[in-house]
């Protein structure tokens, strides 16, 4: 009891002085985090690309793959960064019924890639220790999966947030902009990996 | 005035007093000093493991442990000694304590992220040293390179990966949250310029940290693959390939080797110009050349690996990329010594650990120099040579500066002064200890003793045991230290708020510090090493320290 008394009168003694706020560097540290995740990726990329020109494929192994599926997943991704880009510019009109609307079909696309993603696994001709490709392959496009999904669970999490009387609105836009930065950085490592894995 | 919930939760739920070290504290202060307890913690565990194998390597044979163990016990020793005392100490530590004084904030960027940072450690560590009594320890040195990580017992080898990767992922956050404090949470009229040496070191660190512990990271979750899954990404007998592991762990620890010495290089920087009452020499040149070191420190990793078949351009290259980093820290060792000259130097226990660290790194540096070139590299490789080169950067260097860095800072941490006797016989044991043990070991590397391995040819035998007094020697020299630091928090000598006569602006506020770090408004520092300089050129309107260091305080 004591102890709360004291420690109350010190919150209200350090909130009597000007209390300096500074800016909301949510986004800063979010960005500089995505750059360490982007390293990641790089290391992976670089390690993928090295394997490749250094070790031969087994007998009877190819670095072809079926094209259809993935460039349909591709355009998919692409979709979905416009339509976050919608959502996130109604949300800053305070248009909440387009935004979460916007909100859930690109929550829908990145489902629709996830699903898409699953088939080509079921369907592709070899497994993860098949050979040095598929390893890579599956750790490659396993690592970006895992980002997609935990980027559908934060837009879900998010349109959750943008009902009435939500966290999320147009004067307090940072959970759908962090959400919406992380998505076109999944995107555009996405457009990285089709082209290095896919056409290459 | 209406930011006010925040605080009134975390002061209402926070414990208070000494139990405050115990919590999830937000306060940048106690995070800091969480770090640097935690970390000398792991000192000793990693000390008393060197002290293993220096027994075990004080004759021929394999006579004191097993050989399983010897591997273990030197695997544990450099992850330990790397991950858990140098890294979160020369930055999580002094980093958290010192960075928000410097920018003249009155915390981190990131307080919550800042508080899992630091408790990301103790698991971490809990978890490595467990794996020592509970599943074996992984045994393939700190490096774990494959395919001897592939072929040692598994489980000890999976614990270790995670247990790093906590700690990868602790570097991470705490370098996203010192980018952020030291470019944007800066006190308003502060330029960047007139920072600190410190800001700068840190921001140069965590700029590394960013960009090269991920890669450790995804490196690492490929090896446990290896380990876990059977994929052969790093085993040769799957079609796999070795040397991509080796670039792909370099990327990481040769900027490592920056991500210890650079804050290091900052510490110092603040600590000669007030022991030797002289401005820092050479501002602009020191910021140019840390961030050059910066540059250059990530591209050079493949020096360390001149006997994995590397091309010859490759060689070319990276020799000559290696031999470049010798310029910018060439600039700041000059920088240091004209610091110095002239000066009226105070030879307290700090100023000497200091000292002694410029002749260790210049040492240490030299034979960096010299391992960078191809010939005397493919010759010295995996040998002593390398051990001692190392353990003078590490310990002669980083080491003496976290030593030099606790008799500086301890009257801000606890409001007492170290007892200077205790002090410079610290020093005295350190300083000759540690030349005696790793000195050797150049020679002996030079003749063909490899590293790692528990038996050596008999006719080593004198200089190992003269390396052997040695660290026993360094095992000793921690005796007054702890005692004085014990000690001295109780019945040390009151230091008052500013013993040295300070100008950087932690010292411009009380010792302690109060919650939040200043009483009113954060000083405005713009010369912080003015020291010697006429006191009419400087501006001084702002900073609410004046009586502390105006008068007969600045001699």
């Amino acid at each position: 009891m004591t102890s709360l008394a004291t420690s109350t009168s010190a919150a209200e003694a350090v909130t009597a002085e000007a209390h300096e706020g500074h800016a909301d560097l949510r986004l800063f540290g979010l960005a500089t985090f995505l750059v360490a995740d982007g390293m990641t990726f790089a290391g992976f990329f670089a390690a993928y690309l090295t394997f490749r020109a250094v070790n031969p494929l087994p007998a009877g192994s190819t670095y072809e793959l079926e094209l259809l599926l993935p460039s349909i997943n591709t355009l998919l991704l692409l979709v979905s960064s416009y339509t976050f880009h919608r959502s996130g510019r109604h949300l800053l009109l305070g248009q909440m019924g387009p935004c979460r609307a916007w909100l859930l079909l690109t929550a829908g696309l990145g489902a629709a890639f996830l699903a898409g993603q699953m088939v080509e696994y079921f369907t592709l001709p070899f497994g993860l220790t098949d050979n040095l490709f598929a390893s890579t392959f599956y750790a490659l496009t396993g690592f970006h999966g895992l980002h997609v999904t935990l980027g559908v669970i934060c837009i879900l999490l998010v349109w959750f947030q943008t009902r009435n009387g939500g966290r999320v609105t147009s004067a307090a836009p940072f959970g759908l902009e962090a959400a919406e930065l992380y998505w076109h950085f999944v995107d555009g490592i996405w457009v990285v990996l089709y082209g290095i894995l896919y056409l290459l | 005035m209406t930011v006010a919930s925040p605080n009134d939760f975390q002061d209402s739920l926070q414990p208070q007093g000494w139990l405050r070290y115990f919590s999830f504290s937000l306060d940048h202060k106690v995070i800091g000093l969480q770090y640097l307890v935690t970390g000398f913690l792991f000192y000793f565990i990693g000390g008393a493991m060197a002290g293993v194998i220096r027994a075990e390597l004080a004759s021929p044979i394999s006579d004191f442990v097993s050989r399983e163990t010897y591997n273990e016990v030197l695997t544990l020793h450099g992850t330990v000694m790397i991950f858990l005392w140098i890294v979160p100490v020369v930055n999580g530590g002094f980093g958290n304590y010192l960075i928000p004084f410097y920018v003249g904030a009155r915390d981190m960027a990131f307080p919550r992220l800042n508080a899992v940072a630091f408790w990301m450690i103790p698991p971490a560590g809990i978890l490595l040293i467990g794996s020592y009594f509970i599943t074996g320890a992984a045994q393939s040195g700190w490096t774990a390179y494959p395919p001897l990580s592939l072929t040692t017992p598994a489980l000890g080898q999976v614990v270790w990966i995670v247990s790093v990767l906590l700690l990868g992922g602790s570097s991470i956050f705490g370098g996203i949250n010192f980018i952020a404090t030291v470019l944007k949470l800066r006190r308003p009229g502060l330029k960047l310029m007139q920072l600190p040496m410190y800001c700068w070191a840190m921001l140069g660190t965590s700029i590394l940290v960013v960009l090269s512990t991920p890669v450790l990271a995804g490196t690492l979750l490929l090896l446990s693959f290896d380990i876990v899954a059977h994929t052969g990404f790093f085993n040769p007998a799957l079609g796999g390939n070795v040397v991509v592991y080796q670039h792909l762990f370099w990327f990481y620890s040769h900027p490592a080797v920056y991500i210890m010495v650079l804050p290091a290089f900052g510490l110092v920087s603040e600590i000669l110009p007030i022991h030797a009452r002289k401005p820092l020499f050479g501002y602009t040149t020191m910021v140019y050349s840390i961030m050059a070191i910066v540059v250059l420190g990530l591209v050079v990793w493949a020096h360390h690996m001149f006997t994995s078949g590397t091309p010859p351009w490759m060689r070319l290259f990276f020799t000559i990329a290696t031999s470049f980093i010798a310029v910018p820290t060439g600039i700041k060792f000059f920088n240091w010594l004209a610091t110095l000259w002239g000066g009226k130097l105070a030879l307290n226990s700090a100023m000497l650990f200091s000292c002694a660290f410029i002749v260790n790194f210049v040492f240490g540096g030299i034979t960096g120099v010299a391992l960078a070139q191809v010939p005397f590299d493919i010759h010295v490789h995996d040998t002593y040579f390398v051990v001692g080169h190392f353990h003078y950067i590490v310990y002669g260097g980083t080491v003496f500066v976290i030593f030099a860095s606790i008799y500086h800072w301890y009257p801000k941490f606890t409001g007492r002064l170290l007892n200077e006797d205790l002090g410079r016989l610290h020093f005295l044991l350190t300083f000759v200890g540690f030349n005696l043990c790793f000195a050797p070991q150049h020679w002996l590397g030079l003749n063909g003793m490899p590293r790692r391995v528990a038996e050596y040819d008999p006719s080593f035998t004198t200089l190992n045991q003269i390396s052997s007094v040695g660290a026993l020697l360094m095992a000793i020299s921690s005796l007054p230290f702890l005692y004085n630091v014990l000690v001295s928090a109780f019945r040390g000598q009151v230091a008052g708020d500013n013993p040295w006569n300070a100008l950087t602006p932690e010292w411009l506020t009380s010792s302690p510090p109060p919650v939040e770090n200043w009483i009113g408004e954060a000083p405005l520092v713009e010369h912080p090493y003015g020291y010697g300089v006429d006191e009419e050129t400087l501006s001084l309107e702002a900073a609410t320290g004046k009586d502390l260091w105006s008068g007969a305080g600045r001699r």
